[in-house]
């Protein structure tokens, strides 16, 4: 699914002394099994943003094309329910919207809401629990006699059952330790390449963005400033020092040996492995002269 | 929804009315209450209504602002009126209609009480208009201060009525997200059947109430581990002080009721 928007505005509470802009000259492709960061400060619009994916909130100003759909400002939409079949939305701290007794049911409430059977949606529970990462004995239990972490994949297991062909994530990771931050994040990518799910990801970790994203969008008080892929932003890096963002500490690490040494790397490492490499290189021809 | 919803709010202000000690305010509200009832013709009416408008003009809200606030409860006022003009069966006929008698005394007394109403409705929204909750809280505290005597506690009472208050709109936003997250699972709120708006409620308040008491006791530890202790020990960083303003708005008001007892039939 296609995702398109075409300068888009979004104003909260029109025609009051309170009125605010919080999005605007929005325009942006999202194609159908991309993976792209939206990244940006507390009150950059991403939240607002996102809550047009699914037509939580609709444009003031502007279009936006999701498949089939097409959300016009002005016009009211009546039938959401298919879209929000297949747009899941998986909300900052997603733990605080379980309710049900048990993890099953609570699993199950995404799906049967979208019309499948009771039995159908059970059988497939266990499924659902492996996907991220949760034994089945979790099953019965209420959700609330669990751990933080296991909430969290308790909520996201609840969207993923929803079987959307678009996942859009606001900071899924936040507060978890950094090995169940990186199983998730891992568990995210293969849904991507296996399963050809679109994946629209918030992050504040710009480690994150830039190991896993094919397209980054940088928002800066209510717009987008940048777009591109993650080398072309971290060539950058001043860029993105200027708007007050973070830089992975791989393109810091980077920067450092570049100008101790006065080499420059062929492009910019975003990972790791990529260091390594360059280093390798590095090495090699210091070797050979 | 709660957009139109104005009593409750606060509209910050540097007006006369602002700066009054809200244990003035308090006071008069509540003699008000009473002497709104000693009103029963036409001059001790006009009397109270000129003293109202004198009020609210002097208080610098817009308005506009008070008049969309005034609009929900607008079919209350009205309903009042007709009651009283359809029940009431003294004085003369004024006209007859499919077998309807409207009298004279009748219109008279529904507009008597729906301006009865309306009186106390603007004075009390003015109140909070005007007065900060924490404002409001500290006033009745200190006002209540003497039922300490009685083992009354008074100032645990207001702690909990200024946490309620400041929560309000914490737990207003904590609703919409918990709406939205839901709503993205495939819950409408706003439609079907029964059963299911009943089991949509549940999503909604189940996660809420779990917030809510999870924020409480949060909120007890953190205060807690600050080692803060009500009552007598506290002094404040707003002292309430009274000042002639005050002394001047309390005789004023006295001189209402006076007014008032002399001029009612």
């Amino acid at each position: 699914m296609d995702i398109v928007f075409r300068d888009v505005e979004h104003r909260y509470q029109v025609n009051t002394p309170f009125e605010k802009r919080a999005l605007y000259d929005i325009h942006v492709d999202i194609r159908s099994g991309s993976y792209v960061a939206v990244i940006g400060h507390t009150g950059s619009g991403k939240s607002t943003f996102l809550q047009h994916l699914n037509g939580l909130l609709q444009p003031t100003k502007g279009t936006v094309h999701l498949g089939d759909y097409t959300i016009t400002a002005g016009k009211k939409e009546k039938q959401l329910k298919p879209l929000r079949k297949k747009v899941g939305i998986v909300f900052q701290f997603p733990e605080h919207q379980l309710f049900e007794e048990t993890v099953e049911k609570d699993i199950c409430f995404g799906p049967m809401n979208f019309g499948m059977k009771e039995e159908d949606a059970k059988a497939r529970v266990r499924e659902w629990l492996t996907l991220v990462g949760l034994s089945e004995d979790v099953r019965h239990k209420s959700p609330f006699a669990l751990s933080g972490g296991q909430m969290r994949r308790v909520a996201i297991a609840g969207v993923l059952a929803m079987e959307p062909e678009v996942l859009v994530l606001d900071e899924p990771t936040a507060g978890l330790d950094p090995r169940g931050r990186k199983e998730m994040m891992e568990m995210f990518a293969s849904l991507q390449q296996q399963k050809r799910m679109t994946i629209v990801l918030v992050t504040h970790s710009m480690e994150e963005a830039a190991r896993y994203a094919d397209e980054i969008i940088i928002m800066h008080q209510g717009t987008i400033v940048r777009r591109g892929t993650p080398e072309q932003i971290f060539r950058h890096v001043d860029d993105l020092l200027h708007l007050g963002l973070d830089v992975p500490e791989t393109i810091l690490f980077q920067r450092a040996i570049e100008q101790k040494f006065g080499v420059q790397f062929d492009a910019p490492c975003l990972t790791m492995e990529d260091i390594v490499q360059s280093l390798q290189m590095l090495f090699a021809r210091v070797k050979r002269t | 929804m709660m957009n139109s919803m104005i009593i409750g709010k606060y509209v910050p202000g540097d007006s006369l009315i602002h700066r009054l000690d809200p244990r003035t305010k308090l006071i008069m509200m509540f003699i008000y209450v009473f002497i709104v009832f000693l009103a029963n013709n036409g001059w001790t009416y006009g009397l109270l209504t000129c003293f109202t408008c004198a009020l609210f003009v002097l208080s610098r809200i817009p308005i506009t602002f008070m008049l969309k606030g005034l609009k929900p409860i607008l079919w209350v006022i009205v309903f009042t009126f007709l009651l009283h003009v359809l029940l009431t069966k003294e004085g003369h006929v004024v006209f007859q209609w499919f077998g309807i008698e409207v009298y004279d005394k009748g219109i008279q007394q529904g507009a008597f009480i729906s301006l009865r109403f309306l009186l106390l409705i603007v004075v009390t929204t003015l109140l909070t208009l005007t007065t900060t909750p924490i404002e409001v809280t500290d006033g009745m505290e200190s006002l209540l201060s003497p039922l300490k005597k009685w083992n009354i506690p008074v100032h645990e009472l207001a702690l909990m009525m200024s946490i309620s208050l400041r929560f309000i709109p914490t737990l207003m936003e904590e609703t919409e997200k918990i709406m939205k997250a839901q709503m993205a699972r495939g819950v409408d709120f706003s439609s079907g059947p029964l059963s299911e708006r009943m089991k949509a409620m549940t999503a909604l308040l189940v996660p809420l109430f779990i917030s809510a008491f999870k924020r409480a006791e949060e909120l007890a530890v953190a205060m807690e581990v600050r080692g803060y202790r009500g009552g007598n020990y506290r002094t404040k960083w707003r002292e309430l002080t009274w000042k002639r303003a005050d002394t001047v708005f309390m005789l004023l008001l006295t001189l209402l009721a006076i007014a008032l007892c002399l001029l009612r039939s």
